[in-house]
C-alpha cells in the first residue's frame, strides 16, 4: 500500500473515482445535457491521469481536443436540436440493453482475468526514459519512426473534411436552384 | 520536497491569486475613467478622492443585492456556470512567467510553476472557458441568454482555431512550449541580422492575429457578441446577479490580464527590457508595466470601435485570419529553412 500512501497515488486514487462515478453517470441521466457534462469530468479526470502517467503532451491534447472542442459541439447539437429535455420515449433499437449487458459482462469477465492472472510489474519492465511524454519526445516518435502512419492519418482526416463539404454543399446547391433569391438574400421582402 | 517546498509553493500561489484580485478594482476603474477621459467626461469622481473607492462601492453593491433565480432554470448547471467560468481564468495564471528562472538547481524563479506544456495548459482551459458562457445561457431557460451562449460557442471555437494557428510561428522559432525558455529562447533563435529582422515579420503578422482573437476570446468589444447589449438584453448574464454576476464579471477581467501576460510572454519579449537588469524587482516592473499597456489597449479598442455584425465576425474569423495565419506558418518555415 505504499504507492496509495504517496501524493501520486492518492492523486491517482481521487481521479479514478472522479473518473468512473462521472462515467456511470455519463449513461445514467436522464437529461442529455448533463450527460455530456458528466462525459467533460470523465475527459478531465482521464487527463489528469495521463500526467499521472508523465504523458504531459496527450494530457493537454485530451483537454483541449475532446473537453474544449469536441464536447463543445455536442453541446451546441443537443441545445439547437432541443434535445435538452428528459427523453420519456424508450430507444427504439430493442434488446439494447440485453446486448450492453453481455458485453460489459464479457469486459468484467476478462478484466477479472487478467488481473487475477496478475500485471506485469514494474520491476520486470524498463522504466520510461526520461523526457517521455513530453512535446519534444512525442514529435520525435511522431515524426520519425511513424511518419508514414502520421501522413495517412492526416490524408484520412482531410478526406473526412471534403466529405463534409461535399455532403453539405450539395443540400446548400439544391436551395439554390429551387429559390436561388431566397438564398442570396434570405432577409429580402418581396 | 520538504515542507518548505510546499510552503513557498503555496505562498507564490496565494501572491499570484492576490494580485490577480487586486488588478481588477483597479482594471475597473481604469477603465472608467480611461473610457471617461475617450468619451470627453469626467467618470467617477464621488467616492473617495478622484473616485478611488467607486470599485470597491460597486463591489459592495453587487454583493448585496439578490441573488436571483429564474423559476424554470436548471439550478446545479446555473450554479456551475460562474464558477467554470472563474476557476481556468485563474489557474492560467499559475504559468505565467512574471520573471526568470532564479535558482538554476531548484528550477524556481519568478511564476508559480514553469511546465512542459505551459503553453498548451493555457489554451486548454481557454478552450474550457467557453462552457461557462454557453452553460449560463442554457441554465437560465431564457431565449435571449440562450442565443447570447451559443453565438459565443460559435464565436469561441472560431477565434480558438486562428489564435493557435498564430501561435505556431512563434513555438516553430523558440522552440518549445514551456512560456519560460520561450521567453528565453526567442531572442537568440531570431539569429543576427538580415534573418533576425525577416524572422520578426512572421511574428508581427502572429502579433496582429493573436490581439484580434485575444479580444473575441474575452468577449470584450468590438466582438461582445455574447452580451451584445442592444440586441441581446445582455446576452448570457441576463439571468444573472449579486454574487454569480459578478464572478463572471471578475473571470473576464482575469482572462484579459491572462491574454496580456500571454503576449508579453510571446511577443514582447516577457520579463526583458534594453538596458534593465534582470535581478532584483526589474523584470518584475518589466513584465507589469507590459501588461498594463496590453490592457490600455484593450480598453482604447472598446473606446473606439463599434461592434461588428455577426455575420461579418464570422466572415473575419473563417475566411481571413485563419487563411492568413496558415499562410504565416508556411512563411515561417520557408523563412527558418532559408536561414538554418
Amino acid at each position: 500500500m505504499t504507492y496509495f500512501s504517496s501524493v501520486e497515488g492518492s492523486l491517482f486514487l481521487i481521479t479514478a473515482l472522479v473518473a468512473v462515478v462521472s462515467a456511470v453517470m455519463v449513461i445514467t441521466q436522464r437529461n442529455p445535457v448533463y450527460s455530456a457534462l458528466f462525459l467533460v469530468l470523465t475527459f478531465c479526470a482521464l487527463a489528469v491521469l495521463y500526467l499521472l502517467l508523465g504523458a504531459q503532451f496527450i494530457a493537454m491534447v485530451q483537454v483541449i481536443v475532446y473537453a474544449g472542442a469536441i464536447m463543445v459541439l455536442f453541446l451546441f447539437v443537443i441545445m439547437l436540436l432541443n434535445l435538452d429535455r428528459p427523453l420519456e420515449t424508450q430507444s427504439k433499437l430493442k434488446h439494447q440493453r440485453l446486448v450492453a449487458g453481455v458485453l460489459a459482462a464479457v469486459l468484467l469477465v476478462e478484466m477479472i482475468y487478467l488481473l487475477h492472472r496478475g500485471l506485469p510489474t514494474t520491476g520486470t519492465q524498463p522504466s520510461p526514459p526520461r523526457n517521455f511524454g513530453t512535446v519534444e519526445e512525442v514529435a520525435r516518435v511522431l515524426f520519425r519512426d511513424f511518419v508514414l502512419a502520421f501522413e495517412v492519418t492526416s490524408i484520412v482526416l482531410l478526406i473526412g473534411m471534403i466529405g463534409v463539404i461535399v455532403l453539405a454543399k450539395r443540400h446548400l446547391d439544391e436551395k439554390k436552384a429551387a429559390a436561388p433569391e431566397r438564398i442570396l438574400s434570405p432577409l429580402r421582402k418581396e | 520536497m520538504d515542507w518548505t517546498y510546499w510552503l513557498f509553493l503555496l505562498l507564490k500561489m496565494v501572491i499570484v491569486l492576490g494580485w490577480a484580485l487586486l488588478m481588477v478594482p483597479l482594471l475597473i476603474y481604469m477603465e472608467r475613467k480611461v473610457l471617461a477621459d475617450f468619451q470627453a467626461r469626467i467618470g467617477p469622481n464621488r467616492v473617495g478622492p478622484v473616485g478611488i473607492l467607486q470599485p470597491i462601492a460597486d463591489g459592495i453593491k453587487l454583493l448585496l443585492k439578490e441573488d436571483l433565480l429564474p423559476a424554470k432554470a436548471d439550478k446545479y448547471v446555473h450554479f456551475l456556470a460562474p464558477l467554470v467560468a472563474v476557476v481556468p481564468a485563474f489557474l492560467a495564471l499559475s504559468v505565467v512567467p512574471f520573471g526568470p528562472i532564479t535558482h538554476k538547481e531548484t528550477g524556481t524563479g519568478y511564476f508559480v510553476t514553469h511546465v512542459n506544456v505551459g503553453l498548451l495548459f493555457i489554451l486548454g482551459l481557454g478552450s474550457l472557458n467557453v462552457y461557462a458562457i454557453t452553460l449560463a445561457g442554457w441554465a437560465s431557460n431564457n431565449k435571449y441568454s440562450l442565443m447570447g451562449g451559443i453565438r459565443s460557442s460559435a464565436q469561441m471555437i472560431s477565434y480558438e482555431l486562428s489564435m493557435g494557428l498564430a501561435l505556431i510561428p512563434v513555438l516553430m522559432i523558440a522552440g518549445s512550449l514551456d512560456l519560460v525558455r520561450i521567453v528565453e529562447n526567442l531572442g537568440v533563435a531570431k539569429g543576427e541580422g538580415l534573418s533576425r529582422l525577416l524572422l520578426t515579420v512572421p511574428l508581427t503578422i502572429s502579433f496582429v492575429i493573436y490581439c484580434i482573437c485575444g479580444v473575441a476570446e474575452t468577449n470584450r468589444a468590438p466582438f461582445d457578441f455574447p452580451e451584445a447589449e442592444s440586441e441581446l438584453v445582455a446576452g448570457f448574464h441576463t439571468e444573472y446577479s449579486s454574487m454569480r454576476f459578478a464572478l463572471f464579471f471578475l473571470s473576464e477581467y482575469v482572462n484579459m490580464i491572462t491574454v496580456c501576460a500571454l503576449a508579453t510572454t510571446l511577443f514582447l519579449g516577457g520579463w526583458k527590457f534594453p538596458f534593465v537588469p534582470e535581478t532584483g524587482p526589474f523584470p518584475l516592473l518589466v513584465f507589469l508595466a507590459k501588461v498594463m499597456i496590453g490592457l490600455y489597449g484593450y480598453m482604447w479598442m472598446r473606446a473606439t470601435w463599434p461592434r461588428l455584425r455577426y455575420d461579418r465576425l464570422m466572415k473575419l474569423g473563417w475566411t481571413r485570419l485563419l487563411p492568413i495565419a496558415l499562410a504565416n506558418i508556411i512563411l515561417t518555415g520557408i523563412l527558418m529553412i532559408a536561414f538554418q
